[in-house]
């Protein structure tokens, strides 16, 4: 679904990411683990072209992505991230109802959505449809974040560390969902973390990011089994061999 | 195995705003006056154009402008921003020079009576020589003082030019030459005035803000008291004063009180000056840290000890970037004053106004600009270095 | 019950009786005329009567309105485009030449067009819609950068495109701001419409400008009254509107 043949990216003389080449298949929960400063969040916006990538081709669904408008491509993708970023003026069910409103869904569709996300994500439509951001829990406000990210069913989900600002509970319950959703739906997500537990409990990958460069990419059970090397160990919460 | 070249849009040109200015300067040179010529004062003036100069003078002007539209295209450092500044003064001067020479050449041939003022087009030019200026100036990252004291440098080759007499033959200056004065008794007017309103303005709007600091009640109604002051347009605000003053001023003859002159105009700024010094003096109180206040508390200091060593200090920035508002609040707002009879550079404006002397009515208004602006870049600068420092 | 309990309420409300006391003394100054002439018994004309009030009220508002809706289309336009990406560079000149805008007072921008254009209504319009722009290019710039980061970096990943995101979001978010930067520029514009009338514009200035030159306290006292109500019910009005509209965030 996704490729990155020999992406690179600098922001002025520093290089945030260099020679990235890997590819996401269909259904692949994904997760880029890293320190700050590895690159994982450049790497995730370069997806969505919110960030454009300097050298090499990305592909989404076998087409470069630069060959669309960035709008059209954002439009199916969804797009999570830590600040959440819900807008204030608008109800819930309004935030949600964002992106199939700019693709010009009928209103009862729309309405349908509305409710089956709420409901999916564990709030009760009755209640929050008409809620203004301002009244909502941090919890409640992330949930309704990845409602709005799943709105027009997109294929891809990027998520960057979505959960960091939440307390362990609510950190604990919102990865339960995120858990049940790829198993029942199957989309294909991509999320950004620095807590390799969440890491591993989620993903059915993991590729460790260090410095801009891909240290190691593979399953949960191999990266356990096998660490590349001690920077992966320490991620693990092993001491260095 | 290299992907595609790398997506940049070729940087044609590369820094936008010297472009955009060279171009409004070019549009500026060519399409607007640069001198207006009257054979006297009664009659509005014909323009000359920079290329219509004798002798080509005007494309003298290309040398300095050329650098500054060159800086568009190259990669910003400090060089090229010194160069583009001191572009900007020669720029300043040359054009002041031109327009002083063809002026005297002009009252040469025609008759001392002639009025040669500044076209549009060479206010805009210096007006944009100054934004040029400001611009290559601001990515030096100078401190404060440093920042105040280059631009005044940017200025000095033109005002070295004014203090020679070369600009003597302009019609502003001839203004200023038979009305010198006046001019003088204005600017005294006019600084009496600034500083009669700012005196009893800190000495009342101080302890209102300490009060409006203290209490949220007393707060509410000083602001909204002050809120409607404000709203008053001065004018007005200075009409209301004139019944009340004048009817003072009958019944107690030796005061000295009349209903129009300076007390009106001071009385009414005073009131208009209170509302950002109370404003200031409550927010600066209020935004000093509890956790400092706790620890002043904490280590034994008596509520006097508190405030004159530790809330006053932290309060002084935000003081001043009220005193600042207020101080240029206060410049401007006297210029309405004049109709009182308070005199000042608003009489010469009105003055000017009403005989349709543009040049008359420039002779005010710069002084007054020049103030505010001058008050506005010192206060600035005294905060920044407050802030510093602390 | 319900209606009892608005007027009531209007009863109470300054707007209301700032309000009617303009619209009073727009109508009807006449019947203040004994209050002056016992005032100011040296005067045979205590009333001000070369125009009804109401007309001067309406001649003011004109000249207001008009400029107002230059200034504010101009300085929204321009405060939008300056904090668009491809205008940031543009950002501190034009926040300089807004700052030496300022030190200009608004008397002295119409002093300069007078002479230039000429007498009557044009150069009071001209210069009032010019410092006009400046309040509210300046709430403009404030109230679209306070949008936060995250928000805007929400609605782009979300697929927005820029005009949406700035219909959508930053307008929407800026408004209470924007229209206090609206609210500032019509103030100021009142008072210095009053001032125009040296410009040979029929204004509420008119009567306080006769009465300065002419020794009639009781003209300026009459003008400014107008001009003074005017300004303060200008002033309510816009604080009320903008509260209406924080009150749906």
């Amino acid at each position: 679904m996704i490729e990155f043949e020999h992406v690179g990216k600098s922001f002025g003389d520093t290089t945030a990411v260099e020679d990235l080449c890997f590819t996401v298949p269909g259904g692949e929960f994904l997760a880029l683990v890293g320190s700050s400063g590895s690159g994982k969040s450049t790497t995730l916006r370069m997806m969505n072209r919110l960030v454009d990538h300097d050298r090499g081709t990305i592909r989404f669904q076998g087409e470069d992505i630069r060959l669309r408008r960035p709008e059209d491509l954002r439009r199916r993708m969804g797009y999570a991230i830590q600040s959440i970023g819900l807008f204030p003026h608008w109800s819930v069910a309004r935030n949600i109802a964002t992106v199939p409103q700019l693709l010009g869904w009928p209103r009862a569709r729309i309405e349908a959505r509305v409710d089956e996300l709420l409901a999916m994500l564990g709030l009760e439509p009755a209640r929050f449809r008409n809620r203004r951001p301002r009244e909502l829990s941090g919890g409640q406000m992330q949930r309704v974040g990845v409602a709005r990210a799943l709105a027009a069913d997109p294929e891809v989900l990027l998520m960057d560390e979505p959960f960091g600002a939440l307390d362990p509970v609510t950190r604990r319950s919102l990865q339960g969902e995120m858990a049940r959703i790829h198993r029942a739906s199957g989309k294909t997500i991509v999320l950004v973390t620095h807590d390799m537990e969440e890491a591993l409990s989620l993903a059915t990958r993991i590729m460790l990011m260090d410095q801009g460069r891909i240290v190691q990419d593979a399953s949960p059970a191999q990266l356990q089994a096998d660490p590349a090397n001690d920077l992966v160990r320490s991620f693990l919460g092993r001491g260095p061999r | 195995m290299k992907g595609r070249a790398p997506l940049r849009r070729t940087p044609v040109p590369r820094n936008r705003v010297p472009f955009v200015l060279s171009l409004l300067a070019l549009a500026a040179a060519s399409g607007l006056s640069f001198v207006l010529v009257a054979p006297n004062r009664l009659v509005s003036g014909t323009g000359t154009m920079l290329a219509d100069l004798p002798g080509g003078a005007g494309w003298l002007l290309a040398a300095p402008w050329t650098v500054l539209a060159g800086s568009a295209f190259l990669r910003p450092s400090r060089a090229s921003r010194l160069a583009v500044a001191c572009a900007a003064a020669l720029a300043l001067a040359m054009l002041a020079a031109l327009a002083g020479a063809e002026a005297a050449r002009q009252v040469d041939e025609l008759s001392p009576l002639a009025r040669v003022s500044l076209g549009g087009g060479s206010w805009l030019l210096l007006l944009i020589a100054w934004l040029a200026a400001a611009d290559a100036l601001q990515g030096l990252g100078l401190g404060p003082v440093a920042r105040l004291l280059v631009h005044g440098a940017v200025l000095l080759p033109l005002l070295g030019l004014l203090l020679h007499g070369d600009l003597d033959s302009l019609a502003l200056l001839k203004e200023y030459a038979n009305r010198r004065e006046a001019f003088h008794d204005a600017w005294a007017r006019h600084l009496a005035i600034v500083l009669a309103t700012l005196a009893p303005a800190l000495l009342l709007g101080l302890p209102l803000g300490v009060v409006a600091a203290r209490s949220e009640r007393l707060a509410a109604i000083v602001f909204s008291v002050l809120n409607v002051i404000q709203t008053v347009p001065s004018i007005a605000l200075f009409g209301l004063l004139i019944g009340p003053l004048a009817w003072l001023g009958s019944r107690f003859p030796d005061s000295g009180i009349r209903g129009i002159g300076m007390l009106p105009a001071v009385i009414a700024l005073t009131l208009y000056a209170l509302l950002p010094i109370v404003h200031g003096a409550a927010s600066g109180l209020r935004q000093v840290p509890s956790g400092v206040i706790d620890a002043a508390r904490g280590m034994g200091m008596t509520k006097g000890q508190l405030f004159w060593r530790i809330e006053a200090p932290l309060a002084v920035p935000v003081l001043l970037s009220g005193l600042r508002v207020t101080a240029v609040q206060v410049v401007g707002l006297a210029v309405v004053a004049a109709l009182v009879g308070a005199g000042g550079f608003g009489a010469l404006v009105f003055q000017g106004l009403a005989g349709s002397a543009l040049d008359l009515v420039v002779l005010g208004v710069l002084p007054v600009v020049a103030l505010a602006l001058a008050l506005d870049a010192a206060l600035r600068a005294l905060a920044a270095r407050l802030e510093a420092r602390s | 019950m319900r209606i009892a309990a608005k007027v009531a309420d209007c009863a109470r409300d300054p707007l209301a009786w700032a309000l009617a006391a303009l619209l009073f003394l727009a109508l009807d100054m006449q019947a203040l005329r004994p209050l002056f002439a016992a005032a100011f018994p040296a005067l045979d004309r205590p009333l001000y009567e070369q125009e009804g009030f109401g007309a001067l009220l309406l001649e003011h508002l004109g000249i207001v309105a008009a400029a107002g809706l230059a200034a504010t289309g101009a300085g929204l336009a321009a405060g939008i485009a300056v904090t668009r990406a491809a205008g940031r560079e543009f950002l501190p000149m034009v926040e300089t030449v807004v700052s030496i805008g300022q030190t200009v007072p608004p008397v002295a921008v119409l002093a300069i067009a007078i002479p230039l254009i000429g007498f009557g209504q044009e150069p009071a319009i001209l210069a009032l819609a010019l410092y006009g722009v400046l309040p509210v290019l300046r709430a403009t710039i404030a109230g679209i950068d306070s949008v936060p980061a995250g928000m805007r970096e929400a609605a782009d990943g979300l697929g927005m495109r820029a005009l949406q995101r700035l219909w959508f979001l930053e307008l929407p978010l800026a408004l209470p701001v924007i229209l206090a930067g609206i609210r500032t520029s019509v103030v100021i514009s009142i008072g210095t419409a009053a001032i125009a009338s040296t410009a040979g514009a029929r204004t509420l200035g008119s009567p306080i400008l006769l009465g300065l030159s002419g020794f009639n306290t009781a003209y300026v006292i009459q003008g400014a009254l107008m001009v003074g109500l005017l300004a303060v019910v200008a002033d309510m009005a816009f604080e009320r509107a903008g509260r209406q509209f924080d009150q749906r965030r």
